[in-house]
């Protein structure tokens, strides 16, 4: 963590954490507005921003209608005259109409301007599976957006890195978007330090050493991925964790170094395969690390169909498990 | 609530709404240096010199209206592709328009961008993509922000061809801004063509305009071709905005005389004679007459004026023309605020 201005530290979970980092950006910089549907009155669907309408006015917590287009639109044309929106898209699954805001407006206003306009914005959102979603209220968007220069993609995992990288995505003078897991929301809990502090984007975090396989994964399945390095831990076996926590730009000198200690990598996400993290973190590896590997990259991932079922067979068969990871793990480390 | 207006004839009452003879002349002047910049551009294409360029031909009166209408310093322009006589009129140097029609490093876009896309904070000019209609949430977050900070007496000004107006954010945008009340004017420079297609096949009735009132908000028709009656128009609405009035819908009628670009040819989908009928409309020649017979300037006076647009004109093709490339390193800067690659090395 870059700055720690506390030593005292509060448990919470994901959601409490968004909140409580949404709130402190709300008291200490009125240039902050809040804009989605029902963030409002309703204090968003997970009750994130409950009460905020009431203590900052309803002019910076802005029920929008149903408009995702417009959302990040007009969030951009708020951070082009200096204010600091932070748009919320309710769920990750409805940001697909606001695609050409975010790829081909927000991520190039920059540039295209030579530097005399900027677009500092957040824009968040709950992504992920696990929780009965079926196909609109599960997808992982994060591959649609990290093949964009001029974004920046953010995925935390624990409460503690909600914290600091919301900040740092808040204080980014370029386009940000965070993406929240929806089934670590309540699930995962810990330690957040009070007070203000950051954690830069584009760092990963070693979660567990290792000396026989590396791990590479973001989001819910570090948390599962973690859980089943730690079992195989009591068999011998020696896996290293690694937390990408950014997915652009992504820490390429914390995976290459793992990766060349343990000369073996699995990656691990819940997004489909095809063309997804795992494929541009394989060929980087690839390229800068081939003959350091002892067993080809694995990637153990999301199936290639549209979508995971509302029935729990067609989630379950979508989802991984820490047993699967478990077991990949182990055939990885037997290689 | 749609305000309908008659369209005004300048040339019967010379109506000048308060214009001085300076303002008018002033105003004369931009349209013909849009037209002639226009002009040099397709002219430079047609030599090998540029890959591209594009004209509002047919959009000179209500773009000189509507930024004589403009308040450099306060307002905030968030213009369409199509908008090189608007631009100048609220203070682009005709330089700088050589510049990105050169594509030279000293452009605002550094020679990334097409010709006339500009960005000047000093003009208050936003940056624009291609991209149909996306600026329009822009200009109206940029509104929400002037709202937000109380600051009474500025208002955006967007404007945006019909066929912007079949547009999804189109619609979001008007939608929000009407909601909050923003301090902005919607202006449609209705040119009948997006591209090849005509008004008939983008809309079921003609009239842009008539829209407002599903909105809540005014909405002004004007006559395109005349430069007088669009700043009555973009003036009023502008006002309304500034003083806290909120949004309004402008239209202006008006006509795309040339093709849609250098790299369009419009003989394939509209006919000679439906354009040269329309050309007899032409707002250039137009309102020289309309200047030179209510004796605002002589015709020497216009003479003149025109002998200094071109003589500008040419000035500014050697300089821009003589001004570097952008260097190739440059493709690497301005993605982010820190020279940043994707992997964190």
């Amino acid at each position: 963590m870059a700055v720690v201005s506390s030593t005292s530290s509060t448990v919470m979970n994901n959601v409490e954490a968004v909140r409580a980092t949404l709130y402190e950006a709300m008291k200490s910089d009125d240039r902050t507005l809040i804009l989605g549907e029902d963030v409002g009155a309703r204090g968003n669907v997970f009750l994130i921003t409950k009460d905020f309408i009431n203590e900052f006015g309803p002019q910076r917590v802005i029920d929008t209608p149903i408009a995702e287009a417009s959302i990040v639109g007009i969030a951009v044309g708020m951070a082009m005259e200096g204010l600091r929106p932070i748009a919320e898209i309710q769920f990750a699954d409805f940001i697909y109409p606001s695609y050409n805001q975010i790829v081909g407006e927000a991520a190039k206003v920059r540039y295209r301007s030579n530097g005399e306009y900027t677009c500092p914005l957040v824009i968040r959102t709950p992504y992920g599976g696990g929780v009965r979603g079926a196909l609109s209220h599960s997808v992982s968007v994060e591959a649609l957006f990290y093949h964009v220069p001029g974004l920046k993609i953010v995925a935390p995992a624990f409460p503690a890195d909600v914290k600091g990288l919301l900040n740092a995505a808040i204080d980014d003078p370029d386009p940000v978007m965070f993406l929240e897991h929806k089934k670590t929301y309540r699930l995962i809990k810990g330690e957040v330090p009070n007070g203000h502090y950051t954690i830069p984007l584009g760092k990963a975090n070693v979660l567990k050493a290792g000396t026989q396989l590396t791990v590479v994964s973001y989001g819910l399945y570090v948390h599962w991925a973690l859980e089943a390095a730690v079992a195989l831990e009591q068999g011998g076996l020696s896996v290293e964790v690694v937390d990408l926590r950014s997915i652009r730009p992504m820490d390429k000198a914390t995976i290459l170094e793992s990766v060349e200690k343990t000369r073996k990598l699995l990656i691990i996400h819940e997004d489909n395969k095809f063309g997804g993290i795992g494929a541009e973190i394989s060929a980087m590896v690839a390229e800068e690390a081939l003959f350091n590997l002892d067993a080809p990259i694995r990637r153990l991932c999301g199936p290639d169909v549209p979508a995971m079922g509302y029935a729990l067979p067609l989630e379950e068969a979508f989802m991984s498990s820490p047993a699967e990871m478990a077991d990949a793990m182990r055939e990885m480390v037997k290689f | 609530m749609a305000l309908e207006r008659t369209e005004s004839k300048a040339r019967a009452a010379f109506e000048r709404h308060g214009l001085s003879d300076e303002q008018l002349v002033a105003m004369l002047r931009t349209m013909l240096m849009q037209r002639t910049l226009e002009n040099r551009g397709f002219q430079l294409n047609r030599q090998g010199k540029i890959p591209f360029a594009s004209a509002s031909e047919g959009h000179e009166a209500v773009q000189a209206g509507a930024a004589t209408a403009f308040e450099r310093g306060k307002d905030i322009l968030v213009p369409y592709y199509r908008d090189l006589g608007l631009e100048l009129g609220i203070g682009l140097e005709p330089y700088e328009v050589l510049l990105s029609l050169f594509a030279r490093a000293a452009d605002h876009s550094a020679g990334r961008q097409f010709p006339h896309h500009y960005a000047s904070r000093e003009l208050g000019l936003h940056t624009i993509s291609s991209v149909i209609a996306a600026q329009l949430p822009h200009a109206v977050g940029a509104a929400y922000a002037l709202q937000y900070r109380g600051e009474r007496g500025r208002a955006v000004l967007t404007t945006f061809g019909d066929g912007a107006t079949s547009e999804g954010e189109w619609h979001e945008s008007v939608n929000f801004a009407a909601v909050h009340r923003l301090p902005i004017v919607f202006l449609c420079e209705n040119n009948e063509w997006a591209i090849s297609t005509p008004l008939a096949l983008q809309m079921g009735q003609p009239d842009v305009y008539k829209r407002a009132t599903g909105y809540g908000i005014p909405g002004i028709v004007v006559n395109g071709m005349d430069p007088i009656a669009c700043y009555a128009a973009v003036r009023e609405a502008l006002e309304r905005a500034r003083s806290g009035g909120g949004p309004t819908l402008v239209e202006a009628k008006c006509y795309r005389f040339l093709s849609h670009t250098t790299d369009d040819d419009d003989r394939t989908y509209r006919s000679r004679a439906e354009v040269a009928e329309r050309r007899k409309d032409d707002p250039v020649p137009g309102f020289e007459r309309l200047l030179i017979e209510r004796a605002v300037l002589s015709e020497q006076d216009a003479e003149a004026l025109k002998r200094s647009v071109l003589e500008e004109v040419n000035d500014a093709t050697d300089r821009a023309e003589a001004m570097a490339y952008p260097a190739s390193t440059t493709l690497y800067e301005r993605v982010y605020a820190e020279s940043w690659q994707p992997w964190r090395e």
